[in-house]
This record gives C-alpha cells, sequence and structure tokens, in this order.
C-alpha cells in the first residue's frame, strides 16, 4: 500500500531502509545491532540473580518451636497429675542425661549405632545402585522383581530379627543384616522411580548427540534420575536408623555392643524414665542432625542447581 | 551430500499410515522450509531423517554422519551448565578430543550465538530464547553438514522469535549447513526458507511447493502475497479433512 496516506510513519524512513527486510525492518541491522539487541533482550527476560543472605526464620522458627514444646511439658509435670517418676521433668531428664554423659555411656551407646547405621547403610548403597540400575533398564527383570521389591519396603524390617538371630546369632552381623533388609528396597525403589520420570526427550536427546548405551547409562540417566536417587537414599537411611532401633532393643547380649536401642532397653528393664527419655530424645537427636548435616544440603544444592527449589517452603 | 527422500511411507502399527510417498530433493546448503498443519507428521518425517525412527517403506538418502537436531524445547540437561551442555555434545560426537579442545570450541559457539557471557549459567537461569540459542550451539557442535529443526521457535514470543529469526539467518550464512525446519507459521516458513515445501495432513505427503526468491526478500508486498498463496493452500488441504 505503498500510496496510502495513512502510513506516514513508514514513509518517513529512507526508501533502502524500509526495504531491507520484509518481517522486521526495524530489528534488522547490522550484526553489532543484533548481539546488542539480544542482549538487551537477554537481560530483560532473564532473573538476575538474587542473593539470599542466612535466612534467620529458618533457624529462630524451629529453635523456638522447640522452647514451646519443652515449656508445655514442664507445665504439664509441674501440674503433677502423674507420678514423677512415671513422667520425669525435663529437668530431670537433663540431669540423667549429664551424669549418663560423665560416665561415657552416651558417647558410647551414640557410636556404637551411628558406626553401626552407617557402615550397614553404606553396604545397602554399595549393593541397591547397581542393582536398581539394571531392574530400571532392563524391562523383563523389573517385571519379574518389581513386585516383590515394592512388598519388601511394606515388609517391616523388625520381621527379620527373629531370622537373624537363629542365622547370625547375637553378633553385630544380626544388626547389620536387618539395617540391610530395611535400607535395600527403598533405595532400589528410589533409583527406579528416578529413571522413571526422566523426560523421554533426554533419551532421545542423547541418541541424536550419538551416546552409547553406557555414555547413556552414565551421563544421561544417572544424572537425570539423581533426584529420585537421592530421595530413595534419604528414605533407606530412615528405614536403616529404625531397623537398627529395632534390632538393638530385641537383640540385647552375646557380642553385640552398646548402642542407643540397648540403652533404651536397659531404661525399661530398671524402670527408669529418666533414661528411657533421655535414649528416645538421642535417638530422635541422632536422626535430626543426620537430615540437617547431610541429606538436606546435599538436597538443597542439587535442586537448586536445577532449578526446582522456586516456590517450594523448604 | 544432498538429501534425498523417495516414496518414504510411515505408519505405526497396523494404523493409517502417517506418512505416504514423501518424495523430496533437498540440495547441500540448502534452507528448506517443511510447511504442515498439526498432525501431518511433519516430526515423525523429521525423527526419519534423525534415525530416531525407522520408515516402513520407501528409500532415505542422508548424509552418513548423521544429522545435528534441534528440538522443540531446547531440551537442555538441567544438570549441566550452558557450556556443560555443548562440551557434553562436542563429547559425545567426537570422542577422541582434549577437554581443552572442547572448551576452546564451546567459547567459540557461545560467542556464535552471542552468549559468550552465559556459558556458566544453568538451563532454568536463561530465558526461553536464551536456551534455544544454546540448543542452537549444541546442535552446531555435533558438526554435522545436516540440521534439522522441529518448531525450535514455537514456544517463543514474538519478539523473541523475530529475533532468534535473523539469528538463525546470520548463522545459516556463516555455517553453510543444510537446513530443514519444520513449522506450522506460514509467515516463518517464507522468512526463513529458500524452498517452502506443504505437507498434507493424514497421509503426510509433499502437495505443493514454492521458491522463495530474492526478490520475496526484499519485497514486502511479494512476500505477504506469497504468504497468502500459501496460507491459501494449506487452508484448502484442512478443509478437506471436514467431512
Amino acid at each position: 500500500m505503498p500510496s496510502n496516506p495513512i502510513t506516514t510513519e513508514e514513509r518517513t524512513l529512507p526508501v533502502t531502509e524500509s526495504k531491507e527486510h520484509i518481517t522486521s525492518p526495524s530489528l534488522k541491522g547490522n550484526a553489532s545491532e543484533l548481539r546488542d539487541l539480544e542482549a538487551g533482550l537477554d537481560n530483560l527476560q532473564s532473573d538476575s540473580g538474587r542473593k539470599v543472605g542466612i535466612e534467620w526464620k529458618r533457624v529462630l522458627l524451629p529453635v523456638a518451636a522447640l522452647v514451646v514444646l519443652i515449656l508445655a511439658w514442664q507445665f504439664y509435670v509441674s501440674l503433677e497429675f502423674k507420678r514423677r517418676d512415671l513422667v520425669p521433668g525435663p529437668l530431670d531428664v537433663l540431669t540423667q542425661f549429664v551424669t549418663m554423659w560423665g560416665e561415657g555411656k552416651v558417647q558410647e551407646a551414640v557410636w556404637t549405632s551411628l558406626q553401626r547405621g552407617v557402615i550397614g547403610f553404606l553396604i545397602s548403597v554399595v549393593i541397591a545402585t547397581p542393582v536398581g540400575l539394571i531392574l530400571a533398564q532392563v524391562a523383563p527383570l523389573r517385571r519379574a522383581f518389581g513386585p516383590l521389591i515394592s512388598g519388601l519396603q511394606v515388609l517391616p524390617s523388625v520381621a527379620w530379627v527373629p531370622a537373624a538371630i537363629i542365622w547370625f546369632g547375637l553378633t553385630d552381623a544380626t544388626v547389620y543384616f536387618v539395617v540391610f533388609m530395611g535400607a535395600i528396597p527403598s533405595i532400589i525403589n528410589g533409583l527406579i522411580s528416578g529413571v522413571d520420570q526422566i523426560p523421554p526427550q533426554y533419551r532421545s536427546v542423547g541418541t541424536v548427540l550419538g551416546a552409547n548405551r553406557l555414555q547413556m547409562a552414565l551421563q544421561i540417566v544417572l544424572p537425570a534420575a539423581l533426584p529420585g536417587y537421592i530421595g530413595g537414599l534419604k528414605q533407606g537411611w530412615a528405614f536403616s536408623w529404625r531397623s537398627l532401633m529395632a534390632a538393638e532393643i530385641i537383640a540385647v547380649g552375646g557380642t553385640i555392643g552398646f548402642g542407643l536401642g540397648s540403652l533404651l532397653d536397659q531404661g525399661r528393664l530398671l524402670s527408669d524414665m529418666t533414661i528411657v527419655m533421655s535414649a528416645i530424645l538421642l535417638i530422635l537427636f541422632v536422626g535430626i542432625l543426620i537430615e540437617l548435616l547431610v541429606f538436606g544440603p546435599i538436597e538443597k544444592r542439587l535442586l537448586q542447581r536445577r532449578g526446582l527449589l522456586a516456590g517450594s517452603s523448604r | 551430500m544432498p538429501v534425498v527422500l523417495e516414496n518414504l511411507g510411515k505408519r505405526f502399527g497396523s494404523g493409517a499410515p502417517v506418512l505416504d510417498d514423501v518424495n523430496a530433493t533437498i540440495k547441500q546448503g540448502e534452507f528448506v522450509a517443511l510447511l504442515g498443519a498439526s498432525g501431518c507428521g511433519k516430526s515423525t518425517l523429521l525423527n526419519i531423517m534423525a534415525g530416531l525412527e525407522r520408515p516402513t517403506s520407501g528409500a532415505l538418502e542422508v548424509p552418513s554422519d548423521g544429522a545435528a537436531f534441534m528440538f522443540q524445547d531446547a531440551s537442555l540437561f538441567p544438570w549441566l551448565t550452558a557450556r556443560g551442555n555443548i562440551e557434553l555434545a562436542l563429547q559425545l560426537a567426537d570422542k577422541s578430543s582434549t577437554k581443552a579442545s572442547r572448551r576452546e570450541r564451546a567459547s567459540e559457539l557461545l560467542e556464535l550465538v552471542h552468549l559468550g557471557g552465559a556459558g556458566d549459567k544453568r538451563p532454568h537461569e536463561l530465558s526461553g530464547g536464551m536456551r534455544q540459542r544454546v540448543a542452537l550451539a549444541r546442535s552446531l557442535a555435533q558438526n554435522r553438514q545436516l540440521l534439522l529443526m522441529d518448531e525450535p521457535f514455537a514456544a517463543l514470543d514474538a519478539i523473541t522469535r523475530d529475533l532468534l529469526h535473523d539469528e538463525l539467518e546470520r548463522i545459516w550464512k556463516e555455517t553453510g549447513r543444510t537446513i530443514v525446519f519444520v513449522t506450522h507459521n506460514v509467515r516463518e516458513a517464507v522468512r526463513l526458507g529458500q524452498r517452502v515445501l506443504l505437507l498434507s495432513s493424514r497421509p503426510g505427503r509433499v502437495v505443493a511447493e514454492w521458491d522463495v526468491t530474492e526478490e520475496h526478500r526484499t519485497d514486502a508486498g511479494r512476500a505477504g502475497e506469497l504468504t497468502g498463496v500459501i496460507t491459501r493452500r494449506l487452508r484448502e488441504e484442512i478443509r478437506r479433512h471436514a467431512k
């Protein structure tokens, strides 16, 4: 429409420039103009990295919640509904704890249990990881063993304690066996579901880029499945820790050392609630500590790097 | 080396054929836009050319080293940085390359798509347009003569898409690749292609083709005319399926 009088703006442009390009005459320029345009658009469209300092709310809120719970506990005890030896107050438990610490009992129990839990868990990881990868990649094997492994996850691993005692007697092997049976289904299942959730596009990209089977498994499938795998590890650890406590409570004596579960059982035998409460709180405390110091940071870093953390309430 | 498709057909299972008797020849260094409505088998055709799927009939001649491929979504690996994604492609393309040489080549490619400063960013930190440019750099890293593009700009906003059209044209001229560009956008096809092939729907078949000449590139009126002609033909093709 060159004769249309309304398009005055277009007509003020020099003829050569307006005819330089068909779709985007104003965008089409020399190379450096294109570069600047892109740089401008990039800056407008992408988030400039927001710096996050220490979030005090994350630290203060849980601490405050803890203080409130302890105060409520103390308040309940001071009403004296129950005998003091049945429901001891926070201070009684603390006194007992300090005494046991002085005797070295606490350190021994925590160290024994933690050491067993960690070693048992690591053995599980070393065995479960290749098994999980193979099951996830080979369809017939997975059909065959998948239901069994899901079933094992439902079976409480305490159920293995009697069998383990008959097979291994009152030795550390019993404890490791129970921990192993507790952790392994969770880790395998976590890895399998991690592999299942890989967008099919990633494999197509791998094929197009020319990856062979091994490269596909190690450089594409495994890193892509990492969030699910870490989730499985976390759950596996939780099951390890629980199974360990159950095993330690049930199997006492022989060459089995003195762990947190044993401490708990000792408290029961002595009918001393302060020992029982100290042991329960210690078991809980170790669990929280492992989550906060090991799994929490790993998971957070992993998700953050993949941009999966935005908007979550972690 | 040209790309030749001869009586190419594809059906999934025992269903109706998705592609039937597709014939086309694409010269080396040519930029061809493959146009069609949704569900006409454009992507299937591209997947066959990329070796991701096998044709059920007909013959296909593609360069022996295969083709580079660019998907509609950038499909960058989120656990790698922009640079890491490109370096992985370089590593998989040439197993004997050294780490230093890959790093240098990745820098060159990032520079080529004007992302020199964003190499250490992760995909989620980049905008959609930047991600597609990294994906373009990654497909160039494969160093194949043939580059297949499956609606790579369809999910982008109009401003970014216009810009990437200029960018792609520049890179095509600089690298001399053969490009097959699948789109359902007639303006995009006319804007980019030297030749526009129209694929019919169910079964997919090349039913018409137009040359986009230098005249169309410099004269907006002529380009608009061609866009109109192609759009009418495309709509005709879609209307056929009304009954």
